[in-house]
């Protein structure tokens, strides 16, 4: 079906091809070096993100076990190998920090949002190179100054990645990595924001303004809808974010006391402090906290759904109720902050109100869920890693979705509040969920980046142990917190919770052999960079415009001549001339759909 | 592999629901008047999250199986009602669904929050701090006195504050690390911290509330049964946050007796 255009011209972006070494692999302006740079930070943060998980789950299973090389690295932190309280939580803090910031916000959004928003709505690059160039080495900067409060005398702050007043707020005073490490903390999260806000400019705009002629916005693909949805988010929650660490910092290094109140007794001193308010940090972190969260989902939704799409062979059954619910999660993940903060101390009823929403945003979450699971029926669907993984994302949100039935409701929230089954919730839907869109999209889009076809053998080897093994990580957390197992705890030395220290251990071990499965993943990348076979153009018979450029792709996407679109992504499933099952969507052939009883 | 993957699906679904349904790990046993509301509450959701949990892998299963490559034939064929009815469906029956559970939950929440302690309810101050709990008892006076932050002094054991020298009111109050009570009685808890952020959990009464620098809040509760309970601080609030706990007992009203007379004798 032909549509006139209706989409503006788009912006005049050219820059020139880069010539030397340092414009073409360091300080590149082209998206896809940028979007590549992204994915590369965020498998360091990965790596030690997950490296940290392993040294915190032995000292859960095993409290006084001596770690081989532990002392060397800290000797305060860990004498004789064996991890201190303070240290844990330090560990803590920064395995929570670096995986919900540089992995889980960096890899789905701002790697593959990078590398393929420009290609998807048919232009040569990001209406604002330069700011793109420095958006990544804005966040890169961010993971350097909060990978440096591992070496101050101090180490890292204790306080969790939710860094709540006063704990975070009053100083050294309050424990070790309080003073100098809660700082840099603060500093790496602003600088993390600054160049979050650069990249969701230049996403929105990029989605405005350079889409090429007959790519109007009903023809976007949904990756593209959902990183622009996730920019929007990105703006706002970002935006505040950075002003509550500002303030965080002021009371550190400027004597004010934004959140902290008067009266306050520390080592039998009266501290100076007077008119700041605790609940003050909670309301600005977790109205950003909650969009966080759908910011590091909602790509991965459109990851998943793009690969899955061309994996069934067919279209979601109705791709316009998959992006209502995208935007309708966006808009309520504003309303429902305040259910992280049910017995807080604020109005009690105001935890009924939060609730209202917190409940209600299970609607959207199920029509996606729903929508998934109704467009496999009847299809076609292929098998091999990327589709694996998308499939895995789907039964992972569910599960970790249904948790949130319990959490949304306060009086339940009574006996979940910081226990094990909140850490069990968040890790399903949003970290393995997440991690899960990641590899599905890396598995399908490395042909593209690179040329070269992964290893499908070590793909499927990759999928399956990760799948069983991250269940086998993660449902558990959902028991011990029915059991009342508090979270955050460097070791369990209450009476009641004894009888859970066998279940910590099985957690432990499935954790240790699931993270060494992540090697073959990493192996697989590394080997096929390089000795993979050749990739097609269109290995996975797609419709979306990275698939009509050869793979890699040039410098400047579509060789300086923009593409002209006719359809939408959806077209398969259809009867073309060539006998194809798809049609592109810069193809002007119209597409004849094939459906039950044609 | 689609078939593997279907049943692998089902089986984790079959085998995660499996310690929920034998209760293997289970909160300890409820010793509040109001606790039954929540667990009530908890089997129901339980209930409606299980189904849900188990129908939707078991579906994504079933398609995963059923429609799975290869298949060269035959044309794509579309969900029985498509989009239109997955939608109705995810709207009335989970609109219905969570604002049942609302509704229903609201109660619970209500009882614990909503309702002023009774008149008769004997009020014991806790005060929160790295990295202990600690009780304040009013005495016979039946009154607390001021506290006076600056005079905290944990090296003289002057755990709140108190000028016993100056405050009248003072000089009777009874404070204890540990918070035993009497069955069956009404308790007005009054909550402060100390320091930084902390909470106040007791599983087995079901009661959770944080301490908030700068707010003085309160819970209200009766315990039914005797015994020895954990009160532990579900806030993080530094290296010791792991460690701090009080114990909380509950006695007859004779041993509670016997209990304050040694406690204040001991001040």
């Amino acid at each position: 079906m032909h549509e006139t255009s209706a989409a503006p011209a788009p912006a005049a972006q050219h820059h020139g091809p880069p010539t030397t070494f340092i414009s073409k692999h360091v300080f590149s302006l082209d998206h896809k070096v940028i979007g590549l740079q992204y994915y590369g930070l965020a498998l360091v943060a990965v790596f030690v993100g997950m490296v940290l998980s392993w040294l915190m789950r032995i000292h859960l299973g095993w409290t006084n076990a001596a770690i081989p090389g532990l002392q060397a690295i800290s000797p305060n932190g860990a004498p004789g190998g064996v991890i201190t309280p303070e240290y844990y939580l330090q560990l803590m803090t920064m395995h929570a920090t670096l995986m919900v910031f540089f992995v889980l916000t960096t890899a789905p959004f701002a790697a593959f949002g990078n590398y393929f928003l420009p290609i998807q709505v048919g232009a040569e690059d990001m209406p604002f190179p330069h700011f793109n160039m420095m958006s990544f080495w804005t966040t890169l900067t961010a993971f350097c100054v909060l990978i440096s409060a591992f070496f101050v005398s101090d180490g890292p702050p204790l306080s969790g990645w939710t860094a709540y007043a006063p704990l975070s707020a009053i100083g050294k005073v309050a424990g070790p990595g309080e003073g100098m490490g809660q700082v840099i903390w603060a500093t790496a999260i602003g600088i993390f924001c600054i160049g979050q806000l650069l990249g969701a400019l230049n996403f929105i705009s990029t989605v405005l303004d350079m889409r090429c002629k007959g790519m109007t916005l009903s023809r976007l693909p949904i990756t593209a809808w959902a990183w622009f949805i996730t920019s929007c988010m990105g703006l706002t929650a970002f935006a505040v974010l950075m002003p509550a660490c500002i303030l965080l910092i002021l009371d550190h290094v400027a004597g004010t006391s934004f959140f902290i109140p008067s009266g306050l007794v520390i080592n039998d001193q009266l501290l100076p402090h007077s008119g700041g308010s605790t609940l003050l940090w909670q309301h600005l972190f977790w109205f950003f906290g909650h969009p966080e969260v759908y910011i590091a989902i909602v790509p991965g939704m459109g990851i998943v759904t793009h690969v899955l799409v061309t994996n069934m062979r067919r279209p979601m059954l109705s791709t316009k109720a998959l992006l209502y619910s995208m935007w309708a999660l966006a808009f309520l993940s504003y309303m429902v902050y305040g259910h992280h903060m049910f017995v807080s101390g604020m109005n009690p009823f105001s935890s009924l109100v939060f609730s209202f929403p917190t409940l209600m945003i299970t609607i959207p979450s199920t029509i996606v869920v729903l929508l998934w699971i109704g467009s496999l029926y009847g299809s076609k669907l292929r098998i091999n890693s990327a589709s694996l993984f998308a499939l895995g994302f789907v039964s992972m949100f569910v599960s970790g979705g249904v948790s949130g039935f319990f959490l949304a409701q306060p009086s339940l929230d009574i006996m979940l509040h910081a226990t094990y089954f909140v850490v069990g919730h968040f890790h399903m839907v949003m970290g393995v969920a997440a991690m899960f869109g990641i590899f599905s999209g890396t598995y399908f889009w490395f042909p593209k980046m690179t040329g070269r076809m992964m290893n499908e053998t070590l793909g499927k080897t990759h999928f399956w142990l990760t799948f069983v093994g991250t269940y086998c990580i993660f449902m558990p957390f959902h028991y011990l917190g029915m059991a009342g197992n508090v979270r955050r705890y460097a070791s369990f030395t209450d009476d009641y919770l004894q009888r859970l220290i066998p279940l910590h251990q099985f957690i432990t071990i499935a954790a240790l052999f699931t993270g060494s499965v992540q090697l073959i993943f990493f192996y697989n990348l590394i080997y096929s960079r390089f000795r993979g076979p050749q990739a097609s153009a269109n290995p996975w018979e797609g419709t979306s415009l990275e698939w009509i450029m050869p793979s890699p792709p040039p410098w400047n996407n579509f060789g300086g001549k923009d593409p002209i679109v006719y359809h939408d992504a959806d077209q398969y499933g259809v009867r073309t001339s060539t006998g194809a099952d798809y049609i592109m969507q810069n193809s002007p052939e119209s597409a004849v759909v094939v459906r039950d009883g044609d | 592999m689609a078939k593997l993957l279907a049943v692998t699906i089902i089986v984790i679904a079959i085998l995660s629901a499996i310690p929920v349904v034998m209760n293997t790990w289970k909160a300890p046993a409820d010793i509040s008047t109001h606790g039954h509301l929540i667990d009530n509450q908890m089997s129901d959701t339980m209930v409606e999250a299980g189904v849900s949990f188990l129908a939707a892998q078991i579906l994504l299963a079933i398609f995963i199986w059923q429609f799975s490559s290869p298949r060269t034939d035959g044309k794509v064929k579309t969900f029985p009602g498509g989009a239109k009815g997955l939608v109705i469906a995810a709207i009335v029956l989970v609109g219905v669904e969570v604002l049942a559970l609302g509704a229903f939950g609201s109660k619970a929440w209500a009882q614990v929050y909503f309702t002023p302690p009774g008149v008769d309810a004997m009020p014991i101050q806790v005060q929160a701090g790295q990295f202990a709990f600690y009780f304040r008892y009013p005495g016979p006076d039946g009154k607390f006195g001021p506290l006076h932050p600056e005079m905290i002094n944990e090296g003289n054991q002057n755990l709140f504050g108190l000028d016993p020298e100056h405050d009248v009111d003072s000089r009777d109050d009874i404070v204890t690390a540990e918070m035993a009570i009497p069955v069956n009685k009404e308790i007005h808890l009054l909550m402060h911290a100390k320091d930084v952020s902390h909470s106040f959990y007791v599983p087995a009464l079901r009661i959770h509330q944080d301490f908030v620098p700068g707010l003085d809040l309160s819970l209200h509760f009766t315990a039914t049964q005797i015994g020895k309970y954990e009160i532990v601080c579900s806030q993080l609030c530094g290296l010791g946050h792991y460690n701090m706990r009080a114990y909380l007992e509950v006695m007859s009203p004779q041993d509670f007796d016997d209990w304050q007379k040694k406690q204040a004798a001991a001040q």
